[in-house]
């Protein structure tokens, strides 16, 4: 199939129905209108569904209502909208419900500003909502990462019966790019036959519930459920490196967008006999902890780049393990780091490493 | 000899939660008899609510959802439109549906999903303790006005089947009172009409039961069905507050 030049709101939209998704609920937000408005178009052409919501809130239980009667659904939003969302994605992972849920982000906190950011990756990887639950939190850099990633998001959230976040800086959704849409086979939702409530004809009734108020019962639920992330940890862990086949001195971690950024500047920083490698996790949920280990281990010290305060920092930190030191450099409220941003980072990075010699 | 009364296959056998003299159990059972009358139990889902009735979908014999509070009728919106060979209902109390979920079932109505919401309305929060529900009545003492519901801080109670009725998008909206066997009776008829509605994919069918609390209302249960009569039924008026238009015959 030809390339196709797609904006990536829109693209993400086909992508879901490529996988077999019929059903989309919604509610409008700025950066990812393109997206339901796309979908509204083409789910009716296609035997599907497009439901305008009347909140956030409404959204993610009509999600959990859907995905409980064993439909593949999704829906998107952008961070204020996320958080609205929360509640409902506590339920729907309590339920163990396979849902796919798009986040657009934009500048935070509160109201705060329309354009791109990566406000929410600590909301997205640890305080989405009450309770001990994780979401799995995919992370793409282009419009065709995008549309590759959201047909995995399927994939993976009727595999783990669990919901899944599709996690793009806004740019994601509102760049254009060439795409191309791999050819994939799609059946009904997997894993959804002894579960989904289908009507009980010819079996018993079945419930849909994240209610369990016996201690015990709940205890063994939670440890069970958590048995299934470390599975997911395992299996589903990505990750991109990026000029680290040869030694570096700095190793730049970054995500999404951003990491596009750090490309050119590694590019540049070439150019100038300076020796940057790159990290980037994929799925920022499970993190690819060991691998960043291994590639901070090569590098001097290590700079994490996003277009936030710092929410990703963290994770790094775990991974730097006291080893290394980790600087940050970040740009926030719809501001991106620019390649000259970087590149002075690393040598301010780099004037650190020999200070410290 | 022939029986004339027996349970229901609508629900199970086992005791119920519910306090003496609530008549919870009675709604469970009209909604019970019905899934079975109508033969959709095997294609019914349920909506189970944040509440006294959180436990609804312990007693009846079909699928059934356990939703958050207040949202019954988003979670039985993302059920019926995928999959639209259900029959779905929602069963939700005055807290759960008149307070915090008042969006969700305004716009569930709003949009004319072909769903069944059940509203059991007994004018305070029982599960909680007590307090002031919505429809708590002016003047009426719970555990949060001591003093009494006053209307100049706590405004009038929420009339739902009223302000459901107003809406242009076609729908079955209804009233009915458990203080009497003659009622109940009423009351039955009520809630086939709406599921029916559903079965013949006519409109969204709502139907508001005034309930009793007697343990919240410190009344014994005698007095919680007079306290409905002399108390709910001057504020709440009974009937068919909205019934679809009939199509003209021959017409699609």
């Amino acid at each position: 199939m030809a390339k196709i030049l797609m904006k990536g709101n829109e693209a993400i939209g086909e992508a879901a129905i490529k996988a077999g998704c019929l059903y989309f609920f919604g509610y409008p937000i700025t950066p990812q209108n393109e997206l339901p408005e796309y979908l509204s178009k083409r789910l009716p052409q296609v035997g599907g569904r497009y439901i305008q919501t009347e909140s956030e809130v409404a959204t993610s239980n009509m999600i959990f209502g859907a995905a409980g009667v064993g439909v593949r659904v999704m829906t998107s939003s952008s961070s204020p909208g996320i958080s609205l969302m929360s509640e409902g994605l506590s339920y729907l992972a309590g339920a163990d419900l396979p849902v796919v849920i798009v986040n657009m982000m934009r500048a935070g906190p509160g109201l705060a500003g329309i354009l791109p950011a990566q406000s929410d990756y600590a909301h997205a990887t640890r305080g989405t909502a009450h309770g001990d639950f994780q979401l799995l939190v995919l992370a793409p850099s282009s419009v065709q990462e995008a549309v590759d990633l959201t047909m995995l998001c399927f994939e993976l959230a009727e595999k783990y019966r669990m919901p899944v976040m599709l996690l793009g800086d806004g740019m994601i959704g509102q760049m254009m790019e060439p795409v191309e849409f791999p050819p994939m086979e799609v059946g009904p939702p997997m894993n959804a036959d002894d579960w989904a409530l289908t009507g009980c004809k010819g079996r018993a009734p079945r419930l849909v519930s994240s209610l369990f108020l016996d201690p015990v019962e709940l205890n063994a639920k939670n440890h069970e459920r958590f048995e299934k992330y470390k599975v997911v940890a395992q299996n589903e862990t990505r990750f991109e490196l990026y000029n680290c086949d040869e030694p570096y001195d700095i190793l730049i971690t970054a995500f999404g967008v951003m990491s596009r950024v750090c490309k050119s500047a590694i590019t540049e920083l070439k150019k100038q006999g300076v020796r940057v490698g790159l990290f980037r996790p994929i799925t920022v949920k499970p993190y690819p902890s060991e691998a960043l280990s291994s590639a901070i281990l090569k590098a001097r010290r290590v700079l994490d780049v996003e277009m936030n305060m710092g929410q990703m920092l963290v994770d790094v930190q775990l991974a730097a393990n006291g080893q290394r030191e980790v600087d940050f450099m970040g740009k926030c409220g719809g501001l991106t780091p620019s390649i000259e941003d970087v590149v002075e980072a690393v040598y301010a990075s780099l004037a650190k490493a020999e200070a410290a010699v | 000899m022939k029986p004339i009364f027996s349970h229901t296959e609508g629900m199970i056998t086992d005791p119920m939660h519910y306090c003496p003299g609530c008549t919870h159990g009675i709604i469970h059972r009209l909604v019970g008899e019905t899934l079975i009358e109508l033969g959709i139990r095997e294609r019914a889902v349920g909506v189970s609510p944040v509440g006294c009735s959180v436990f609804t979908y312990k007693y009846f014999t079909c699928d059934m959802f356990q939703a958050s509070h207040g949202r019954a009728p988003a979670v039985a919106t993302g059920a019926k439109r995928c999959r639209p060979e259900l029959i779905v209902f929602c069963y939700q109390g005055d807290g759960d549906l008149a307070a915090i979920g008042t969006s969700e079932i305004i716009h569930a109505a709003n949009r004319g999903e072909k769903i069944t919401c059940i509203f059991v309305n007994n004018a305070i929060y029982g599960m909680t303790g007590g307090q002031m529900a919505p429809t708590t009545v002016p003047g009426q003492r719970t555990s949060t006005t001591p003093g009494g519901r006053n209307v100049d801080e706590d405004g009038f109670p929420l009339k739902m089947s009223e302000i459901l009725a107003q809406l242009q998008t076609p729908g079955y909206i209804a009233r009915v009172s458990m203080h009497s066997p003659e009622e109940i009776i009423r009351a039955k008829r009520v809630i086939r009409k709406a599921f029916e509605y559903q079965v013949n994919n006519t409109c969204f069918s709502f139907v508001e039961f005034l309930s009793t609390c007697p343990t919240n209302w410190g009344l014994s249960p005698v007095d919680s069905l007079n306290w409905i009569k002399n108390s709910m039924l001057p504020y709440y008026p009974l009937g068919e507050h909205k019934v679809p238009e009939q199509k003209e015959e021959g017409t699609q």
